[in-house]
């Protein structure tokens, strides 16, 4: 029950983008469309997992003084097969994601879940932790990404969605459409836990 | 002392084993990477440089040694015969390494056009380059292979105001394909 539950809390109460308002520059930056999101959320579950596990199976031999020197380098790496592996299996997204794959590095969900989860806790907890934020990233990437796509260029992961005479508002998939439409999202997730809790 | 050496000797245990898993991960990967980009970044551009060839570009390519540096040859056939080649060179431009492609019409001496295949300028100033605007501006340009170098094109390619640094990098590594293309012809003209 316990283990369920640190899976399910990046779901929802602790929602990276969202609840701990965490990692926002990729969220603004590769939501042009739903396809970037989902692909940068793909990314980033593969690293938080694996850099979960080995920082939590490294805990008791990592001295303190040198811990978050030792979390980059296993995330550091980690990070590099990731973009291998898109430059050599999916370069479309690669392209499109471009510089913010090696930019994970310094995402801080990633080294804040080692830091804070992975390097007091098991091996298990800690795969669930990364699985369960790392989900709770993609989702929000996917949903912000899909959000902008189907308003900004009338499409959902390339297909058309919207009526033939839509005219796309481009706005939204420019910088300033992703800092609004999160605005947007935050206060809705806000007032609808707001009306929870009372 | 005994603490710092501790720290000492983890640090360079994780260091070390990422290090080796990466270099192998990298060898894995080399082979499709270098795939990838033949077939989404160099492809369409030599595609776009020896418009008119009959044959499969990216199947027909070798690597030649010229000087002592390998260079990557494309070459474009038109009913068998090979009529034009393309390679790749680098220009430094305001951001940094500008590689351009420029393609040559072997038989006549005679660009066939040039495509930016990667670059780090500015976009929207810089980034001009890449454009067909400028691009097109190469196609069909005579070469004098006996001029001094700065006199081989018979035209002179203004600048893109405001992209001047860029524009120069493109010169450049034009520069660089022309000195090499002297070099294919005389190789070439020499094993046949």
């Amino acid at each position: 029950m316990k283990l369920l539950r640190t899976f399910t809390k990046g779901l929802w109460e602790e929602l990276p983008p969202f609840r701990l308002v965490l990692g926002l520059c990729p969220v603004l930056a590769v939501t042009k469309s739903a396809e970037t999101g989902l692909g940068m959320g793909l990314a980033v579950i593969f690293v938080l997992t694996c850099s979960n596990v080995l920082v939590s199976c490294l805990r008791n031999v990592i001295p303190r003084k040198v811990r978050i020197a030792s979390y980059i380098v296993i995330i550091a790496s980690f990070v590099v097969m990731v973009e291998l592996a898109s430059q050599a299996f999916f370069y479309k997204i690669y392209e499109s994601l471009g510089i913010f794959i090696p930019l994970i590095v310094v995402n801080c969900i990633i080294l804040g879940r080692a830091e804070a989860f992975a390097s007091r806790n098991g091996i298990i907890p800690s795969a669930l932790d990364g699985l369960g934020i790392g989900l709770g990233f993609t989702m929000s990437l996917t949903v912000l990404g899909a959000i902008r796509e189907i308003l900004g260029a009338g499409t959902l992961f390339g297909t058309q969605v919207m009526w033939s005479s839509f005219r796309p508002f481009t706005f939204m998939v420019e910088a300033p459409g992703a800092f609004i439409s999160l605005g947007v999202l935050l206060a809705l997730m806000n007032a609808f836990s707001k009306t929870q809790q009372s | 002392m005994k603490e710092a050496a501790h720290m000492i000797v983890v640090l360079v245990i994780i260091c070390t084993v990422c290090g080796v898993a990466l270099s192998g991960f990298r060898e894995m990967t080399a082979e499709r990477i270098e795939n990838q980009v033949l077939m989404n970044v160099q492809g369409p551009r030599v595609n776009k440089v020896l418009e008119g060839s009959q044959n499969d570009l990216i199947a027909d390519r070798k690597v030649i040694k010229i000087d002592g540096q390998e260079v990557l040859l494309f070459m474009g056939k038109k009913d068998g015969k090979p009529w034009a080649i393309a390679y790749e060179t680098l220009g430094k431009g305001f951001g940094g390494d500008l590689k351009v492609m420029v393609g040559y019409d072997i038989e006549n001496d005679k660009l066939t056009g040039i495509q930016i295949v990667s670059h780090k300028e500015t976009p929207g100033v810089g980034s001009k380059v890449t454009e067909d605007q400028f691009t097109q501006r190469f196609k069909g340009i005579e070469i004098d292979l006996k001029a001094e170098p700065e006199k081989r094109l018979s035209k002179k390619i203004d600048a893109i105001s405001g992209a001047t640094y860029s524009s120069q990098g493109v010169y450049e590594a034009i520069g660089k394909s022309l000195q090499l293309y002297m070099a294919i012809k005389k190789q070439d003209l020499s094993t046949k």
